[in-house]
């Protein structure tokens, strides 16, 4: 048995391959739910009715894909320059903290003009996040992987420092949480009397963005060619450092994005629980949509989906709702097998 | 008391030596089981979710009834089985070894959380086990089993990868693949055992934080030892020497920390120490990046009769 590569690989076997992952993946935690002893079916049925079964449910699920889109996209752009951006963790914690930085009453300005500054300053914090890994890189060739990484450390341990010092809530009652973002940072409502923010919006919107930037311009051009090959594209004239550096401002950028988002759409205020590992899981994100800006839309809301999903059916049953990460986790797994088999065919011989 | 002082204070006492040797042991296993999955081509980055699995499993045997030793098998057992996954996805199906760790980071780690709280639903203070006990070896300073066990195979990694048919396979697959082939070795199965090997020492490194340095599993308790252990393989130049005596310098610097924390007496924020290991990390990266000679291979796929 041998891989050939296809020399074309047709849209519905595109389309097939994460659908085809994530049954996969849920067949193999069928056994982990087996188990525990639960129903599978049953257990099944009650993840997928807590995700999509109910008006709160569906806000629930769209609510939790609103950063997970962001930082997909995050990781989506980054891994199509090649560049192993698995700092979004660290980057969104920075966009968090610059957001109730500026929108924590510094500037008295009204919302129209607040909130643009504020989401700006969450990217702008983000992306410098990653722009020292992304130099280091470049300038000394060092593994931006592991750069990454360790920056999660370092950014949780100084939101961590901040929040039990300079920034800390007077009002708290002594939990380490920031003051709350002035009223006019906070993003609006999208539904009434739930907690589906605007932030969505822009996560939509930018994935179209991205897609049109990725497929209609010069830029987007040049990214999947440093992308596919460095040393052709520079052959070729085109500024693959540039092209690195402002890659990572991008991507660092859409995760700071999503960071300053569920501060001022969701919580409006930070703790050190912001973020229950959005970062890591845009990774899968971003490969389930085969890295297609639109693509991440989708894969988003399933993430999102068997997260609220399992929440709600670990409060039925004795399952832990960690499931949903190791779901999440084999998700990713399978696709990339899937991914493999639709980029291959199996031959004999 | 002036500053230097209290350094000297610090490095003049056994305890300290003592806290060094104990910190720097799960780092000696982690980076040596990172080195053997390099130096045959595989990075291996899902060692933080091994060391997780290992510290759940073998904590996990022995809190069920197993002896500690057993428990050691346990870990070892189960960070050589995601080691075979990671060398199933990466060697002969060459899939990115970069994404396909990450997955088996997550998956490992997932799925460590899941066992634990299937098993003890609401613990909310985590129950513990009778861990290894310290053993005073003549001359030596006393440490458990196990740190004495990681010191050996330091050795043990050492010969083999330099005095060893194996070992020179191993090195082989990991700088020209092909070359190993034309000698009629096979290439898969030697990065497929290495990967395996390096993955279950990931997993000791795990459980000896559960079996030895603490005596419970807490979630996050590896808290990315797993990542500091790459950077110091390309510290180590990929050899198990220097590998080991990173991990002590490393070690040196996070007893040092840990001290110099409880002598500032809160002036400064006890997260501006937490943070020195992670940045030293960086900066170890960026000393050694620019002559960093990695193995040939590494990260390159091989499939047999491509060019």
């Amino acid at each position: 048995m041998r891989l050939e590569p296809r020399t074309d690989t047709p849209l519905a076997l595109r389309l097939l391959a994460p659908v085809g992952a994530v049954v996969a993946a849920l067949a193999l935690c069928a056994l982990l739910v087996a188990w525990t002893g639960a129903p599978v079916l049953r257990a099944y049925g009650l993840l997928f009715e807590g995700a999509v079964g109910s008006r709160f449910a569906l806000t629930e699920t769209l609510t939790r894909a609103t950063p997970l889109i962001l930082t997909g996209l995050a990781a989506a752009v980054a891994f199509r320059a090649k560049l192993w951006n698995i700092g979004a963790e660290g980057q969104l914690y920075m966009g968090a903290l610059a957001a109730v930085v500026v929108g924590g009453g510094m500037l008295d300005l009204p919302a129209w003009a607040l909130i643009p500054v504020v989401m700006i300053a969450g990217m702008a914090a983000g992306g410098v996040t990653l722009l020292g890994p992304a130099v280091l890189k470049v300038r000394f060739g060092v593994d931006e992987v592991v750069t990454t990484l360790l920056l999660n450390f370092v950014v949780l341990l100084l939101v961590s420092m901040l929040l039990e010092g300079a920034l800390k809530d007077p009002m708290g009652m002594g939990w380490p949480q920031s003051a709350p973002v002035a009223e006019a940072a906070e993003l609006p409502k999208l539904v009434e009397r739930t907690r589906l923010h605007a932030g969505l919006a822009i996560a939509l919107g930018l994935s179209v963005l991205l897609w049109l930037v990725d497929t209609r311009t010069i830029w987007g051009y040049e990214n999947r060619a440093v992308g596919a090959n460095p040393r052709a594209a520079a052959f070729a004239g085109m500024p693959v450092t540039r092209v690195m550096l402002r890659t990572a401002l991008l991507s660092g950028g859409l995760a700071g994005l999503a960071g300053a988002a569920e501060v001022c759409g969701l919580k409006g205020y930070l703790t050190l629980d912001l973020s229950p590992g959005f970062g890591y899981s845009g990774i899968v994100v971003a490969m389930l949509a085969q890295l297609h800006p639109i693509g991440v839309v989708g894969a988003a809301l399933f993430i999102a989906g068997i997260f609220v999903g399992a929440d709600a059916m670990s409060r039925a049953m004795p399952v832990p709702n960690y499931i949903a990460d190791v779901l999440v986790a084999a998700s990713l797994l399978c696709m990339l097998v899937a991914g493999l088999l639709a980029r291959y065919r199996l031959r004999r011989g | 008391m002036d500053f230097l002082s209290i350094i000297l204070d610090i490095l003049l006492s056994a305890a300290f030596w003592t806290a060094v040797l104990r910190i720097a042991t799960p780092y000696v296993l982690g980076t040596l089981g990172e080195l053997l999955c390099e130096r045959a081509g595989v990075l291996n980055l899902g060692i933080e979710g091994i060391m997780t699995l290992g510290a759940m499993a073998g904590w996990m045997a022995v809190y069920q009834g197993a002896d500690l030793w057993t428990g050691v098998l346990v870990a070892a057992s189960c960070g050589a089985l995601l080691g075979l996954l990671h060398a199933a996805l990466t060697v002969p199906l060459g899939l990115s070894q970069h994404v396909t760790g990450i997955g088996v980071t997550l998956l490992g780690t997932s799925l460590s959380y899941f066992v634990y709280r299937l098993v003890l639903p609401q613990a909310s203070t985590p129950p513990t086990i009778e861990p290894f006990q310290p053993l005073a070896l003549p001359g030596a300073l006393a440490q458990t089993p196990l740190t004495y066990l990681a010191f050996l195979l330091v050795a043990v990694v050492a010969y083999v990868l330099y005095r060893t048919p194996v070992g020179l396979a191993v090195r082989m697959v990991g700088e020209n693949p092909a070359a190993a082939e034309a000698q009629g070795l096979n290439v898969t199965a030697i990065r497929i055992g290495a990967v395996m090997a390096g993955s279950a020492l990931m997993a000791l490194a795990g459980a000896f934080l559960t079996l030895s340095a603490f005596n419970a599993f807490f979630f996050n308790m590896v808290n990315g030892r797993g990542w500091i252990c790459i950077a110091l393989v390309v510290f180590a130049s990929w050899r198990p020497g220097k590998a080991m005596l990173g991990a002590l310098l490393f070690a040196v610097f996070d007893a040092l920390q840990l001290r110099l924390q409880q002598a500032s007496g809160g002036v400064l924020p006890y997260q501006l120490f937490l943070m020195m290991p992670y940045l030293l990390s960086i900066l170890a990266l960026v000393l050694v990046a620019r002559r960093a000679s990695y193995p040939r291979a590494l990260m390159i796929p091989y499939r047999k009769g491509e060019r």
